[in-house]
């Protein structure tokens, strides 16, 4: 018998494959939990549409609840309501500026943005200067962008808002 | 094939044919940091038409799956605009395509948003996110390289002369769009044309270019006909299905 509660904590343990210093309950994709003696099914909203990552989750997330008790495990993808980044857990972004990517600086908004061919600067999670440069909009990942500090001259990501 | 099928059919191909020319840079692009911006904006294009495609398919109810949709019709029964399909070019071609054809998508998935198609309307809200920053990155390069050198600057007026005539086809009426509208399932093209120019002209105008003046010139993709270059694209996209069918790993 699994309840809710254990499914939840399994779940914790389940890192993101890209960014594993968060979980993919903190990430905000985990929608939904229900058990029924030992079936359990979990609601997952995918983030970006091109994210490879995606089909290795639904299998970390049957491979920990398997190791937690459960005989059979369904993941059910939910599009609507759309994944956002004002999901992630305030706790975990601050991890995310630990290991070198910023976290979204601004909530997702609803609208469209002018083009800025030079983006306002955004701080170095290393050294904390604000002489950075956006090196593409799009780095290792789709969620986020690729800089570097002018000044430390690492390069650092962001994760935008989405 | 239902209108509603068809309709979709057209959404799906173009973000499918599209992401395919997209990732043809993957290994190419001029450096390390756009390659892997190409590769990302072709995977959320090809993420979009695998849900769209899916659906189509669902809705179409003679069992076929997004793969079967991609890797088994043949030419003809593509519905991408013609626009998408064309070859690449340079690097400032790429991205004036993208710019033309995302700023267009992200206005569509805009509308799809509120579709009485559930299914459409959750794919599209979850789309229009993704294509703000498609159009951000296409439209900072549009900017750039064309108000850059003399060099940049006449590839990029090159790019738009070639490519603009092609954009008349996203807007020309179709009793697809008609019978679509009329359901509430979808919107009629056509009816996005003023607030493309809207996104569009200020961003051409900025990078220094002149658009074209207009012509009678109408690129038929989304009925079926295609140009000399889709047959080559799918003889690619298509290869593996086609010589091993139902492979998988």
């Amino acid at each position: 018998m699994l309840t809710e509660a254990d499914a939840w904590r399994a779940l914790a343990g389940v890192p993101d494959p890209e960014i594993p210093v968060i979980s993919v309950c903190e990430l905000g994709i985990v929608r939904e939990v229900r058990t029924s003696g030992e079936s359990v099914t979990v609601v997952v909203t995918p983030t970006y549409s091109g994210c490879p990552a995606t089909e290795v989750i639904a299998q970390s997330i049957r491979a920990a609840l398997s190791d937690a008790g459960a005989r059979e495990v369904t993941v059910e993808t939910r599009l609507a309501p759309a994944w956002t980044t004002d999901w992630i857990d305030p706790a975990a972004s601050q991890r995310l500026k630990s290991c070198g990517i910023v976290p979204p600086q601004a909530r997702a908004s609803a609208g469209v943005q002018p083009i800025r061919v030079i983006p306002r600067p955004l701080p170095c999670p290393r050294c904390g200067s604000s002489h950075t440069v956006r090196l593409a909009e799009f780095g290792s990942t789709a969620c986020k962008a690729l800089w570097r500090c002018e000044d430390c001259r690492e390069p650092f990501e962001y994760f935008k808002p989405l | 094939m239902t209108p509603q099928v068809e309709y979709l059919l057209r959404i799906g191909d173009s973000t499918l044919i599209l992401g395919q020319r997209l990732s043809e840079w993957c290994g190419h692009a001029p450096v390390l940091e756009e390659d892997i911006a190409l590769a990302n904006i072709a995977l959320d294009l090809i993420g979009q038409s695998r849900l769209v495609l899916t659906h189509a398919g669902e809705l179409e109810g003679e069992g076929r799956d997004e793969d079967q949709l991609a890797f088994l019709r043949p030419e003809n029964q593509f519905r991408n605009v013609t626009l998408v399909e064309l070859p690449n070019g340079d690097f400032g071609r790429t991205v004036m395509k993208s710019f033309l054809f995302c700023t267009f998508l992200r206005e569509l998935w805009a509308a799809l948003a509120s579709s009485t198609d559930g299914a459409l309307a959750a794919i599209a809200g979850k789309s229009v996110k993704e294509s703000r920053y498609h159009v951000q990155h296409a439209g900072q390069w549009v900017i750039r390289l064309g108000d850059g050198t003399d060099e940049s600057h006449g590839r990029m007026q090159a790019a738009l002369d070639a490519l603009w005539p092609y954009t008349a086809e996203l807007f020309a009426p179709t009793a697809v769009d008609e019978a679509v509208r009329s359901t509430g399932a979808g919107i009629e093209w056509a009816s996005l044309r003023g607030a493309w120019e809207a996104a569009v002209l200020p961003v051409l105008r900025d990078a220094t270019l002149e658009v074209p003046a207009p012509s009678t010139f109408l690129s038929r993709g989304k009925f079926g006909v295609h140009s000399e270059h889709m047959g080559h694209l799918l003889t690619e996209m298509q290869y593996l299905q086609r010589a091993y069918p139902g492979a998988t790993w």
